[in-house]
């Protein structure tokens, strides 16, 4: 049985690209941030996954505002990234996994997510600089799947639909009859706002809150509504809908093995977070 | 669903806006494609016609403001599009919107620190 052997929660955000092309990683304002990873690439090292399930959120490189799945799901034999406007290098092309792809979209819409389903995909910043982030030689050790969350256009999926999802995905990778060991990706936040008077916001007390819930008590986000997230958290820091639905894959106990939160990471609040299933 | 109260300095990108600001923000989504950033700079006026730009969005972008462009419907995700055409990166837009300079801007992302 194929099996979740861990989830990785992190930001995502476009200056991180800038960073890694113009090797900043041990300047003063990102090293905090980068030498977050190393544990986490420690033990992706020792591990060695086979899978890597990316749960992110597209901003505009694959989907617009034309057709926009709540939740999409990638049924390729390769992602490949591209030109999102703004000028980051793109990076080498990703090997899919489309039998367990399948069988994700078959489990998961056997739960009724009535996913799209997609056999091109694009994958933006928010798949590739976290992949980059783990494995800066770009190598990719392992296959993909990507699944991607519209945070672009309201109403969002509620964060207690995306804790679902999670725990959706979860049961599917568990029913999968191969040997393989996954892990899951979540991408975004936390907490940050791009747009509009309230720009530059950040909630270091919810973030912090909510990270440690992830261990304690993991549906504690699912309390607020997605305008309620936006109040706490910022119009983009509503991405943690990704971590949520990263943590409901990963079962009802989790032991943190790392973790690291520093501010600020261009506008953003910056999260790394790697969770191992104990029950 | 009861109306939830309006967070300040905060426009929801819902249904309405998407409506309203579907010219703009595919105009903003073509600037993925160098081609089409390299058009728009060689004739803006050209450019926007052929996406069928209301005039508040003509507006908006013919004066870079990133408030204004909201107001006119437009996607922070797009919008960066548009202001990755003129190099301007999160904090230069942060600044604008916020009146202050990139300098105060970036000062008060390090308060949050607390």
């Amino acid at each position: 049985m194929a099996q979740i052997i861990g989830g990785i929660t992190t930001s995502h955000v476009p200056a991180i690209g800038r960073a890694i092309a113009k090797n900043l990683q041990q300047d003063p304002y990102w090293k905090p941030f980068f030498d977050g990873f190393i544990p986490v690439r420690n033990w992706l090292a020792e591990v060695k996954p086979d899978v890597v399930i990316v749960v992110y959120n597209d901003h505009g490189l694959n989907f617009f505002l034309d057709k926009m799945p709540t939740f999409s799901v990638g049924a390729a034999t390769e992602y490949r990234n591209a030109d999102e406007g703004w000028g980051i290098p793109t990076v080498p092309a990703f090997q899919g996994d489309p039998a367990l792809s399948w069988h994700l979209i078959q489990s998961l819409v056997g739960e009724e997510f009535d996913l799209t389903t997609c056999q091109e995909m694009k994958v933006d910043h928010a798949f590739t600089l976290p992949m980059a982030l783990l494995w800066p030689d770009q190598q990719w050790p392992v296959k993909t799947i990507p699944v991607c969350i519209n945070t672009v256009q309201d109403p969002l999926p509620s964060a207690a639909r995306c804790y679902k999802l999670g725990e959706a995905l979860g049961r599917a990778v568990a029913s999968w009859p191969g040997n393989e060991k996954v892990v899951v990706l979540g991408t975004g936040g936390l907490s940050h706002q791009l747009d509009g008077e309230r720009a530059g916001f950040i909630n270091k007390d919810f973030d912090l809150k909510f990270m440690q819930s992830l261990i304690d008590d993991p549906k504690w986000a699912t309390q607020y509504n997605t305008h309620q997230l936006v109040e706490l958290a910022g119009t983009q820091g509503v991405e943690l809908l990704m971590w949520l639905t990263t943590r409901g894959a990963l079962g009802n106990q989790v032991q943190a093995l790392h973790r690291n939160y520093h501010i600020p990471i261009s506008n953003t609040a910056s999260g790394l977070m790697l969770l191992e299933p104990t029950a | 669903m009861t109306p939830q109260a309006p967070i300040p300095g905060t426009v929801i990108f819902d249904g309405a806006q998407a409506m309203k600001g579907y010219a703009l923000n595919k105009m903003c989504f073509s600037f993925n494609d160098a081609a089409n950033r390299a058009a728009f700079v060689a004739d803006e006026d050209g450019y926007c016609a052929q996406y069928g730009l209301n005039p508040q969005q003509r507006e908006a972008i013919r004066a870079r403001n990133v408030l204004q462009l909201i107001a006119a419907g437009g996607n922070a995700y797009y919008l960066a599009k548009f202001a990755g055409i003129f190099g301007l990166d999160m904090q230069d837009i942060g600044a604008q919107q916020t009146g202050l300079t990139k300098e105060q801007f970036q000062a008060k992302l390090l308060a949050a620190r607390g």
